[in-house]
């Protein structure tokens, strides 16, 4: 189906301009043609059409990547069409719908499946030295048994026999049982992940309890394990009240039981919405702007993740302690501050492929519901909530914190954003590996680190430093509320005017380019002086040949993923003249506050 | 006056010397006239550090029992400790530095007595004057006029000897205008627009008082800047409502009937004490490790500083505006025209003229809208923001323009010939400096105290070829282009090179800037093999 509007305008939220255009709605895409303006169905998160204006119907629509357009179509009928069509195309039927399915990028099957086994787990446990003489692989899930919402396969300490490991998970929410999930080698420490215990006010279970013991003793270097609840201590209170709760550090012998407070999914939703309603809508004063960031709670939150995972990378590096890592489900707060954790202790977690493997390890086997936190279905809007998004600016805080220190840029955190919620590979739909498993993703999609892969160059951080990386391997941050900012290319992602004009990142990448393109001439060069004291005629000509081959210059996109995104960094390109002269003075309708350059 | 009358104690041993980024070392503590000399003894290294006087703030001594720890704060924001053996070496110590670190006379300043090996009192100094900005721009020559109404600074204390006027006025009208504006500051031209011919004229507020007096060579003057042309803007850097109120002091603005071919048009920007408590309120939060986000947060909107950044950006930014994008002229003043109109008119060149976006030209600028110009440094920067004396007439406002510049430079990192380094040498040469540059608050008062003979010139200072290849930006790209800042609050950042500068993660930061350097001469080298 596709449905064409013509003599729609397209305004700018944060000044008085617009554009003419064409709309169009194909089965994936809406696209408005002037702008180039491509958009995901599965992006939009809302679509709103407000009353009826003098000059025509205004149709708002929010995406999931912060994108908000605002159209205004002449007739109101045409409106109404493309509200009711986009209504319908939001509310895919079932997995079966979403664009995974139908994405096809011209790969055969052989290529597929090699995309699909670039990130491979069971090497990546035994990067970290696992198994080994205190921690195995166990079988016990193989069949998804134990813990559906597991992968298959986990590691365990060797002394924790399979009636321990059932016993426990009994004992846990969703039978999510504590099993390894990094394993920091130098100090034989441990960072283990699982649910809460269903202690209600008395309740207690030997296996678990003797699960945490073969925790412990796994280790060395400690006569102790920390046990992280993540959660604020008044919520795993209340949890009590439910069966649930936390352990009783009376009855699990050798453990240091610490609560590290990190709100729920509930208050993160509410808390970004707030953060966007303050940025969102107009123009701002900086007051507005500091106090609506202040009230929305959003940098308290990001530094509160941020806080326990350096609180858990001090106990396993510095004090050579294992940790168990839970809040309820064991699979919103406990992923994000065990995959930061591991982030702050080991190197290969910032490079671009070491991070593929993290968020593949601790997100999507581990089971981060990403249907349900990402909407992919048009479920429960009280399970939406921007959990991983918030994992991604932590890892960005750090980046502005330690230039040198990560392989990636942030576009690459942006393009992952940008594909959790695009639905366009299989690698994040559904919420665990058992129903990606029965939806066959791996025969019937593509996976996107394969892309991602393909497409490195756009990513990397030109200021990595491998030796810095060597020097300090453990990544100490500071979290004073100063060192924390706006992120403002996530929110505003798509808002060009509020972006510098010129990029430091993407300049220094052309430089480094053309630098390899003349090295590479250079080297050439030197062939040719080579072949030339051999031959000696037809030099000329051949030295012209290398040096043409420098003209051809790359283009470096900050992101190249997909088209609708490549409009909106600042090029310097495509600016200029493009305010037309105004008839009234600037000064009265000011549009002052829009970053350009112009003749 | 001899400096040892305050030296009472001039060398400790066994001092430790807590520093941040450093950890504490012991050594011997010296105090001379102008510096607190502090050399490691220890074994295997061999650190000195060598402080001005004049860059201290404020000083908090502690004694407990045979001992005494004195803390300092600087004003480019350090906090240094020092633990002294002896309660009697200490207090003579701190006595020391109060007194030294804030003499009044300037020619006991120790610019006065600096004397670099590479450095001849005979070099040039400066950079530009409005003499050589009128040479150069040939196209002013016809409707312009260099005048020297000014050259034993009778008409405007303030203002250099030579200025800029509409050739058409003579200069016993300018005497007359002069009469009519506050401190003499009567319009004169600090920026020529080669594109359309259009101009920037800065002066002070009108004195029309309560009864609106008038004043026709004023009016003539104004005209005589629009010329053929059908109007041009008046940006009063006050609300209009401040203005109504400056009528009751003798002050005032250009009034619609006697200025008809001029729209006026307000802008309130912060000046004066307000200014000051902000950056004191904005170091206090930077200061205090104990905030929490929502704590932090809120300080850093209660201090109104980026809120300061945000309207000097759009202020210059509607000048521009007015003279790039609508075609016409702008005469900018406040009530004094030391301050906000400065600031405005620096900031506006900045956007649109590519020349003042070199190193040189940069500070060639500074030179003209800042030093010849009269703005007052010696009382603006007496003191910053640790200080606890009464305030008097500080301001930090070309702090706020170093900010700006800063803003610029992170939205056009390629247009600007400089690098941050530059605004933080400035931020801190500005307070406490061995160059003679930033003394006295005219061109009059410096030429009194022979400042131009006798103390060496920090702009020149900075062209060597060594100290430039530093301060200048490895990814300059030069655009003819006017670079149009983003005010959006969301573009706009904390400067945390300057104001966070003393913590871990801004020598993170430092490290990646240096990294760009290097690549990019390792880069040039290869280009050019």
């Amino acid at each position: 189906m596709c449905l064409q509007v013509e003599q729609v305008r397209l305004l700018d939220r944060f000044s008085s301009k617009s554009t003419n255009g064409t709309l169009y709605l194909t089965a994936t895409h809406l696209i408005f043609l002037q702008k180039e303006t491509f958009i995901l169905h599965h992006h939009i998160a809302s679509v709103e059409k407000l009353s009826l204006t003098t000059t025509g119907c205004p149709l708002v629509i929010q995406c999931r990547n912060f994108r908000m357009v605002q159209f205004v179509v002449q007739r109101e009928r045409d409106c109404h069409d493309i509200y009711s069509s986009l209504l319908r195309l939001l509310r895919p039927g079932g997995y079966e719908d979403l664009y995974a399915f139908s994405y096809n990028p011209k790969q055969n099957d052989q290529q597929r499946e090699e995309g699909w086994q670039l990130i491979d787990l069971g090497a990546e446990f035994e990067r970290m030295g696992v198994p080994c003489d205190q921690w195995q692989l166990t079988d016990v899930n193989r069949d998804y048994k134990v813990c559906e919402t597991y992968p298959r396969d986990l590691y365990v300490p060797i002394t924790a026999s399979k009636p321990i490991i059932v016993g426990s998970s009994k004992f846990r929410s969703k039978g999510r049982f504590p099993v390894l999930t990094y394993f920091y080698q130098e100090k034989k420490a441990a960072v283990c992940r699982c649910s809460q215990p269903l202690s209600g006010f008395s309740a207690r279970c030997l296996e678990d309890e003797s699960l945490l013991q073969a925790i412990s003793k796994a280790n060395h270097n400690s006569r102790f394990v920390y046990v992280m609840d993540t959660r604020p201590k008044l919520n795993a209170l209340a949890n009590r009240a439910a069966g649930k709760g936390y352990e009783n550090e009376d009855n699990y012998s050798n453990i240091r039981f610490q609560f590290v407070g990190i709100e729920n999914i509930h208050v993160m939703r509410a808390s970004l919405q707030k953060l966007l309603e303050v940025i969102g809508s107009r123009p701002l004063s900086m007051s507005d702007y500091l106090v609506g960031l202040e009230s929305s709670g959003w940098l308290r939150h990001i530094k509160a993740v941020v806080d326990a995972a350096i609180f858990l990378t001090k106990a396993v590096t510095v004090e050579g302690v294992s940790v168990l890592v839970h809040c309820s489900d064991g699979w919103d707060r406990t992923a994000q501050v065990c995959s930061l954790g591991s982030l702050l202790m080991d190197p290969y977690y910032r490079t671009i492929k070491g991070f593929m493997v993290l968020i593949e390890k601790d997100w999507i086997s581990f089971g981060h519901k990403f249907a349900d936190r990402c909407d992919q279905l048009d479920g429960d809007p009280k399970e939406v909530s921007p959990i991983f998004t918030q994992f991604l600016e932590c890892v960005w805080q750090l980046t502005e914190q330690f230039p040198q220190a990560f392989e990636f840029s942030e576009w690459f955190l942006l393009q992952i954003h940008e594909h959790v919620h695009s639905c366009q590979y299989g690698n994040f739909l559904g919420n665990n590996q058992r129903q990606r498993e029965e939806l066959q993703l791996r025969e019937r999609t593509h996976s996107l680190w394969a892309f991602l892969m393909s497409e490195k160059q756009n990513y990397l951080n030109p200021f990595y430093s491998p030796a810095y990386s060597e020097a300090h391997p453990v990544l100490e941050p500071s979290t004073l509320p100063y060192h924390f900012k706006f992120w403002r290319n996530m929110y505003h992602q798509f808002d060009r005017s509020m972006h510098p004009r010129q990029s430091i990142l993407k300049t220094i990448l052309t430089l480094r380019e053309n630098s390899r393109k003349a090295e590479s001439t250079l080297q050439a060069l030197e062939t040719v002086k080579v072949q030339r004291h051999e031959e000696d005629d037809e030099q000329e000509e051949v030295g012209e040949e290398a040096m043409e081959s420098t003209d051809t210059e790359r283009t470096v996109e900050g992101s190249s993923g997909t088209d609708s995104r490549k409009q909106s960094y600042g090029e310097l390109e495509g600016t200029y003249n493009s305010d037309v002269a105004k008839e009234e003075p600037a000064v009265v309708s000011l549009e002052f506050g829009v970053a350009r350059m112009t003749c | 006056m001899e400096f040892s009358e305050h030296i009472k104690t001039a060398n400790v041993e066994d001092v430790v010397l807590r520093q941040p980024l450093h950890p504490p070392s012991r050594g011997t503590l010296c105090i001379t006239g102008h510096h607190l000399l502090f050399s490691d003894r220890e074994e295997g290294s061999s650190r000195q550090v060598l402080l001005l006087l004049r860059n201290i703030d404020a000083i908090e001594k502690r004694t407990s029992g045979s001992s005494g720890t004195i803390t300092i704060k600087c004003k480019d924001l350090q906090v240094l400790q020092l633990d002294i053996p002896g309660m009697e070496q200490c207090l003579n110590i701190a006595h020391s530095i109060e007194t030294l670190s804030c003499l009044d006379s300037v020619s006991e300043m120790y610019p006065f007595f600096y004397r670099p090996a590479d450095l001849s009192l005979q070099d040039q100094w400066g950079l530009s004057s409005p003499e050589s900005y009128y040479s150069q721009m040939k196209e002013l020559h016809g409707r312009w006029r260099l005048s020297s109404v000014n050259r034993d600074y009778s008409v405007c204390p303030s203002y250099p000897p030579a200025v800029i006027v509409p050739n058409s006025i003579d200069d016993d009208t300018l005497r007359k205008v002069a009469k009519f504006r506050q401190g003499g500051r009567f319009p004169v031209l600090c920026y020529y627009h080669r594109k359309n011919g259009m101009v920037i004229m800065r002066s002070s507020q009108p004195l029309t008082g309560a009864n609106r007096k008038r004043c026709k060579e004023d009016e003539l003057l104004l005209q005589a800047v629009i010329d053929g042309s059908d109007k041009g803007y008046i940006i009063d850097t006050r609300s209009s409502q401040q203005a109504q109120q400056a009528r009751m002091t003798g002050g005032g603005f250009e009034s619609k009937s006697c200025y008809s071919h001029w729209k006026r048009l307000h802008r309130q920007m912060e000046r004066g004490k307000a200014l000051q408590e902000s950056l004191i309120k904005l170091v206090e939060a930077c200061g205090d490790e104990s905030n929490n986000m929502d704590r932090w947060l809120s300080k850093l909107e209660n201090s109104k500083w980026l809120s300061y950044v945000q309207t000097a950006l759009s202020t210059a930014g509607l000048l521009a505006e007015c003279v790039e994008r609508d075609g016409h002229s702008v005469l900018v003043h406040g009530s004094e025209g030391t301050d906000s109109s400065l600031l405005i008119s620096t900031l506006a060149q900045l956007i649109m003229d590519p020349c003042c976006r070199t190193l040189d030209g940069f500070l060639a600028l500074l030179e003209r809208e800042w030093l010849q110009a009269g703005h007052p440094f010696q009382q603006r920067c007496a003191h910053s923001a640790y200080s606890h004396t009464r305030l008097q007439q500080e301001s930090p406002v070309f702090l706020l323009l170093l900010d700006c510049v800063w803003q610029l430079w992170r939205q056009f990192p390629l247009a600007l010939g400089f690098s941050e380094a530059l605004l933080l040498r400035l931020a801190t040469e500005v307070y406490a400096s061995d160059y003679g540059t930033f003394l006295c608050n005219s061109d009059q008062e410096r030429c009194a105290v022979g400042v131009k003979d006798k103390t060496h010139c920090l702009f020149q200072a900075l062209l060597r070829p060594r100290e430039k290849d530093y301060y200048s930006n490895p990814l300059y790209e030069p655009t003819e282009l006017a670079i149009w800042p983003s005010v959006h609050p969301q573009s706009l950042q904390l400067w945390r090179g300057f104001f966070l500068r003393w913590t871990q993660q801004i020598r993170h930061l430092e490290e990646a800037q240096e990294e760009i350097r290097n690549m990019v001469i390792e880069w040039g080298k290869l280009a050019l093999s």
